[in-house]
């Protein structure tokens, strides 16, 4: 029942922005020497004149891609999101945001899942900080088949994007007939007792704890969100009308990420009772990704457990 | 005297008088608007008349050649300085200027790229800009283009640690297309106090801007960034490449060209009165235009 692993985002990151500059030439790739971290050193063996190490100074890193952008070239940035948006925020916001200039912050390692790094690379408020920033799309896909698609999409985008990854393989959750759409919202799967809406790698454990759920005889719509900004707000106000008690799970703070989009579109479009599952107002800390799922109530098991419990007291 | 929108090449005396005619708008241009940074627009006002009028492959009727040389003006606060040196090398009409960090301006309070085209970069956020002409010229290579790329930078700016960053990276790719050049004005907005409250240290000590870019890997050069003559040289000197970017450290003086505004810390921001108006332009050679003061 539970669903099958996939490959890990980075590996698929290395892959597919490798071939997407093989067919454009305009693709190039900055590295935060975290290449062999973020599978950038994929893309170096291809393309060696088209990667840049640029060291240890993240700050600088985001503005040459800006400076290159500007020059008709496609930055991918290659570093973990510690520092692809937090340490460089101000050259995103300045440089990158305001001008729209066609850089892709592709950050690996967000959430929780890090390499047992603990809170100094666990970064779970990036969604709320980059949805304040205006002229910035964010994008956060589930698998390694979504990861594939975003990226190819984002070469075809003209503008600055934030695609958020994770460090791990996750559970595999579509089959190549699966066609990302920018903007749209996926909805998973149908049942009208609740309404779970979810991003990222957090969306095949919601797809598990719906399994649980129906088990338990609770019927969970589901409904995945891989484009946080823009928001798709009509499919939002659809799956709320479903059952009118919407839980939002995410890994991210509860604080101004999905739950927060989601709780002010509803707010506003149709006014819904919201329950937000993600990290608590805390920062996380080391120890392996099941014990930090078990722990922030992000398993597909503590999610199952947590719906039922709200859904009963509702 | 010059039309604007016109190239001089080499004629010094034709140049000064040029950067004359800019630090007449810029005057005027804040006092009648009543924003701007007057300080720092005063002392980069010969730099960048000899970048415009004389370095610089530009085409002010095509501003987006895709050849063209470009420029950063990485101390973006310093904006009206570049928009008064664009209005009169043609970019746009000088009468535009009055319109100035007011709604609707294609001249915002800082440089905005999206707005007003001749613009290579936005930038005010200090210390950025030189990473984004690190970017330019490291793009530019890449894509097989001549061109070069100039940032500005003031001394105060070069307190931010995103500039070694920056510096320490051009040096790596030898970027010796790449030429930054910082205006030691040697006073910062507000800066640390001297030995009385109206005296203000230096953002750097003497000598320690030369040996910070030297010890990054930039090849140095210091001149009077007052001397026109010294000005043009030291680009001649930066076209030839050695395989390092090129640092111009030049040395000028926060309001330049304003008697009572010269080296005075205050005038970093700060918006002359109708009184100072007529001082500044009867020293810059103008005569106010009474109907014109009457009428503000």
């Amino acid at each position: 029942m539970t669903l099958p692993m996939g490959r890990a985002m980075r590996e698929v990151f290395g892959d597919t922005v490798t071939e997407l500059a093989n067919d454009d030439p305009r693709i190039v790739m900055l590295d935060g020497d975290l290449g062999s971290s973020t599978k950038g050193e994929t893309f170096q063996r291809a393309h060696p004149e088209r990667f840049f190490q640029m060291g240890i100074a993240e700050q600088n890193m985001l503005g040459v891609a800006a400076g290159m952008a500007s020059v008709g070239l496609i930055p991918y940035i290659s570093t973990f999101v510690a520092f692809a948006v937090i340490r460089p925020l101000d050259q995103i916001r300045v440089l990158i945001a305001q001008p729209r200039l066609n850089v892709k912050i592709t950050g690996g390692y967000s959430g929780l899942f890090t390499g047992r790094a603990g809170k100094t690379h666990q970064v779970v408020d990036d969604i709320s900080i980059m949805r304040a920033m205006p002229n910035m799309v964010i994008v956060s896909p589930a698998d390694d088949t979504e990861t594939d698609q975003v990226l190819r999409w984002s070469a075809s985008y003209a503008g600055p994007v934030y695609v958020r990854l994770v460090r791990d393989a996750t559970q595999h959750l579509f089959d190549s007939s699966y066609t990302f759409k920018f903007g749209a919202a996926v909805p998973l799967r149908d049942g009208a007792d609740v309404t779970l809406i979810s991003t990222g790698a957090e969306t095949p454990r919601v797809m598990d704890a719906a399994e649980i759920l129906a088990t338990r005889g609770i019927q969970a719509c589901v409904l995945h969100v891989p484009t946080i900004k823009p928001l798709d707000v009509s499919a939002i106000v659809k799956a709320a009308e479903r059952s009118n008690f919407v839980v939002t799970v995410e890994e991210h703070t509860v604080i101004g990420g999905l739950g927060g989009a989601v709780a002010e579109t509803l707010s506003e479009h149709r006014p819904t009772p919201v329950h937000r599952i993600g990290m608590p107002d805390v920062f996380g800390e080391s120890a392996s990704n099941d014990d930090l799922l078990q722990k922030y109530g992000l398993s597909a098991d503590r999610v199952a457990d947590r719906v039922a419990t709200l859904k009963a007291s509702a | 005297m010059v039309a604007p929108g016109e190239s001089v090449g080499d004629d010094v005396a034709r140049l000064e008088e040029l950067a004359r005619r800019i630090r007449v708008e810029i005057v005027r241009t804040v006092h009648k608007t009543g924003v701007g940074h007057l300080g720092g627009s005063l002392s980069e006002t010969d730099i960048l008349t000899a970048l415009y009028f004389r370095e610089l492959r530009v085409r002010p009727e095509e501003p987006d050649w895709i050849d063209r040389d470009r420029f950063v003006l990485s101390k973006g606060h310093a904006s009206v300085g570049l928009y008064a040196t664009l209005a009169m090398r043609g970019y746009f009409p000088v009468a535009e200027l009055l319109t100035f960090d007011s709604l609707g301006s294609r001249l915002q309070g800082h440089p905005d790229m999206t707005r007003l085209p001749g613009l290579d970069m936005s930038t005010g956020s200090l210390g950025l800009g030189i990473s984004a002409a690190v970017g330019i010229a490291l793009g530019s290579r890449t894509l097989g283009r001549t061109n070069r790329t100039y940032a500005l930078l003031g001394d105060g700016e070069c307190q931010e640690g995103s500039v070694w960053e920056a510096a320490f990276v051009a040096a790596r790719y030898g970027l010796d297309q790449l030429v930054a050049i910082v205006d030691h004005n040697r006073l910062q907005q507000y800066g640390w106090q001297g030995d009385a409250p109206e005296h203000r240290l230096p953002p750097e000590a003497p000598g320690e801007l030369r040996a910070k870019w030297a010890a990054f890997g930039w090849r140095v050069i210091e001149i009077d960034g007052h001397s026109m003559a010294a000005i043009l040289d030291a680009l001649t000197q930066a076209r030839t490449g050695d395989g390092r970017p090129i640092a111009i450290i030049a040395t000028t003086v926060k309001g330049k060209g304003v008697s009572f505004a010269e080296g005075r810390y205050e005038w970093h921001v700060k918006v002359p009165n109708a009184g100072e108006y007529a001082l500044a332009m009867t020293g810059l050679g103008e005569t106010v235009d009474a109907t014109e003061e009457a009428a503000r």
